[in-house]
């Protein structure tokens, strides 16, 4: 495993952020960024699954075990779910998570849910590149010490 | 069985026949006044007199009420008999000279006028001519014991006992239909017009046809009037009804069907206007909502199709609004779609049948389809004032100088820059479609989803209307949006096509997306069973496991994520796979 503080260029580090991204909206969103090459993060790391609903807060855990120094979730805008309610349940285990990540000792800024639609390429970009900063801000989680 | 002999005919009639009935069998008329089907004879106006012949004896009693008997002889046209009629018809004549039932039984029996005048003359036309019928009727047929005769001799007249206004008086209206001549008269002290789902504007009886078109096309019994739900009395109806077809005692049945899809046509209703009271609706005379003019329209309405103000006089103007409560920030943002031509109809329509001038208060003029515009077109030829501009308030206007009344609408005419105020005699107002008034219960039962606007979520808006998000459940018409009779049509027919393809194919391919649920894992905690937005989660009770219909899931996850004991998997996303994407991402 690479180290993550390894710098290039004397920069500072280069996160390492995993994205759970919803196949119907963000990640043909995403998927939309690079067609039209839009500038996203290289930093993100994408997990596509069929819906933000199903993104375990495990994952989001072991994600963070693993290594990752952010986590970012993207789903549809509420109402426009492609399973109805999907979007819902992301949004209140988000809620939980960040109360519980914070117990854990890591910061809740690390986790971010954005709703992303297939459409909106230019706000992955922006958003990828925006968290990306954030995180390097923040810093590297150092969560093995 | 019994024979007997009427003016030299032989007929067989059961024991107990009245001769009146027996005389009806044989195809000879006897005069009655005081006679009712539905009730037991009274035998009070002796019109009905007969002679009963014995040897060389005779008798005269009354056919209504005398029973039969092995070889009776009747004479029903003696000179007595003709005698004792025209007798009786010249007193009633002198008393009730000008009462139609009256003046034509007389003009049969060749009465032309009485030879004496009566001290108890009454020129009414609805006079009371104390046949009893009603006061029978309310007695023995309902069983509310409302109406009774007072005083005797000259000063006999029936009352309700005691004070004008009964309690018991369920407002049946039987002593005002029996009533030969029109005397008798039920007035409704309270009108509830426009109640959310009765358009009539008019009376109807309890057992009715709800509209000619209906679907299947039998009479219902509306239990709310129906006399035999409240007293137990009546059944009238049952007793016309040839086949017997009708059961008092019928309840409600709830029956399962098994079926594989389902087509939701459960429509639309319309506004109730009394949330908008700038406008008069329930509180002015003669201000309508879209479906009550139609209603007066109608031939079979309570107008029979006349278009009149609630005092029976022609409008001399009419005011005709689009738009109430659609296209609204306050109260429904989208269009309904069918108003602008129902409006331009009822234009049409007014403009036929009276002299009226009618104003047309518009804000865009919607005519889509084919023909619509053509139709506009001959409108404005036809004179119908167009306003652009929406009407503020409506208020009911008093002349000074003792004038009849009128409604003044005050509104913005926006192509000539200026507000006007134009006095007319009777606004139609067009109301917001809205989806029904149960479209949440609806939309939980079949697990379907509602848009912004509330009517029925379609699958696609461009590319599957008639689907919904869950399989097999299907919508058409107005419940998934406002639309006219040949969009409905249509929609419907594309529906129709939908659901037989699905049963033509035998088989269906489904996705292999799925969640499915290890069994032997689960514990029943049913966390999953509402998680699903699809409702393909249901509970096993004897096993106390949950289980997956697998036609239904559509693999979101949702439930996946959510399980406690890990016990569902997503085939595809599983929790093993996702973790080792983790792994492998997370390894550089």
């Amino acid at each position: 495993m690479m180290d993550s503080e390894k710098t290039k260029n004397g920069n500072g580090f280069n996160p390492r952020i995993v994205a759970f991204l919803c196949n119907w909206c963000t990640y043909t969103g995403a998927d939309l960024a690079g067609v039209a090459r839009l500038q996203s993060s290289p930093s993100v790391r994408v997990i596509r699954t069929m819906c933000s609903g199903r993104v375990d807060p495990t994952f989001v855990f072991q994600a963070f075990k693993l290594g990752a120094d952010g986590v970012m979730i993207g789903g549809c805008h509420i109402g426009d779910c492609h399973y109805s309610e999907g979007n819902f349940k992301t949004l209140r285990r988000v809620e939980l998570m960040k109360i519980m990540l914070e117990k854990y000792g890591i910061d809740p800024k690390r986790l971010r849910l954005e709703w992303i639609s297939a459409s909106e390429g230019d706000k992955y970009a922006s958003v990828t590149l925006e968290f990306e900063r954030q995180i390097k801000e923040l810093g590297p989680l150092k969560l093995q010490e | 069985m019994v024979t007997v002999n009427i003016d030299g005919t032989q007929v067989e009639v059961f024991e107990e026949t009245t001769i009146l009935k027996a005389a009806e069998k044989a195809g000879i008329w006897i005069p009655t006044m005081c006679h009712c089907d539905f009730i037991e004879p009274y035998g009070v106006c002796r019109l009905c007199s007969v002679e009963v012949v014995r040897g060389n004896r005779s008798r005269v009693v009354t056919a209504c009420n005398y029973p039969v008997r092995e070889g009776l002889n009747v004479r029903t046209n003696t000179d007595k008999i003709k005698w004792i009629r025209k007798m009786i018809m010249e007193l009633m004549l002198s008393r009730w000279p000008n009462v139609k039932v009256v003046k034509e039984m007389a003009e049969q029996l060749g009465v032309v006028a009485p030879r004496f005048p009566s001290l108890e003359r009454d020129e009414a036309e609805d006079a009371c001519i104390l046949c009893g019928m009603c006061v029978n009727v309310c007695r023995d047929l309902v069983g509310a014991n409302v109406l009774g005769f007072a005083s005797r001799g000259i000063l006999r007249e029936v009352v309700i006992p005691f004070e004008n206004y009964s309690e018991q008086c369920i407002g049946c209206g039987a002593c005002a239909y029996v009533c030969p001549t029109g005397h008798i008269k039920v007035k409704s002290l309270e009108y509830e017009r426009g109640a959310l789902k009765d358009w009539f504007l008019g009376a109807k009886s309890a057992i009715y046809v709800p509209t000619m078109q209906a679907v299947p096309r039998v009479p219902t019994i509306d239990e709310a009037t129906c006399i035999n739900k409240q007293t137990g009395g009546c059944k009238v109806c049952s007793t016309y009804c040839e086949p017997e077809a009708i059961k008092y005692d019928m309840q409600d049945e709830e029956i399962d069907i098994e079926v594989g899809q389902i087509l939701l046509t459960t429509g639309f209703q319309l506004m109730d206007l009394k949330q908008m009271p700038q406008y008069g609706y329930g509180r002015l005379d003669n201000v309508y909502a879209s479906m009550e003019f139609e209603h007066m329209l109608n031939s079979m309405g309570p107008t029979g199709g006349n278009i009149m103000c609630k005092d029976g006089t022609e409008p001399r103007a009419v005011g005709i609004v689009h738009c109430i409560g659609s296209r609204d920030e306050n109260y429904h943002k989208y269009c309904s779609r069918v108003c602008c031509m129902y409006a331009l109809k009822f234009a049409h329509l007014v403009k036929d049948r009276t002299k009226a001038e009618v104003y047309q208060f518009y804000i865009d003029m919607r005519a889509f389809g084919k023909g619509y515009e053509e139709f506009y077109k001959r409108l404005l030829d036809e004179g119908v004032n167009m306003i652009r501009g929406k009407v503020a308030e409506i208020t009911e206007e008093h002349p000074p100088n003792g004038d009849k009344s009128f409604l003044s609408m005050k509104c913005e005419d926006t192509l000539i820059g200026k507000f006007r105020e134009i006095p007319v005699d009777m606004v139609i107002l067009c109301p917001a479609i809205e989806p029904q008034f149960d479209a949440d219960k609806v939309k939980k039962i079949f697990s379907i989803s509602q848009s912004p606007d509330k009517f029925f979520l379609e699958r696609h808006p461009k590319l599957d209307p008639t689907s919904t998000m869950t399989d097999g459940i299907f919508i058409a018409g107005c419940a998934q949006g406002p639309k006219d009779i040949p969009d409905s049509v249509a929609q419907a027919s594309a529906a129709a096509a939908r659901m037989l393809a699905l049963i033509s194919q035998g088989e269906v391919a489904i996705d292999p997306i799925k969640a499915e649920i290890m069994s032997e894992y689960c514990s029943g905690c049913r966390i999953c069973n509402n998680l699903c937005p699809y409702g393909a989660i249901s509970f096993i009770e004897d096993k106390k496991l949950s289980e997956i219909n697998e036609m239904l899931c559509k693999g979101c996850g949702t439930c996946v994520a959510a399980c406690p004991a890990s016990a569902i998997t997503g085939k595809g996303f599983s929790d093993l796979q996702i973790l080792a994407e983790l792994e492998g991402i997370l390894s550089v």
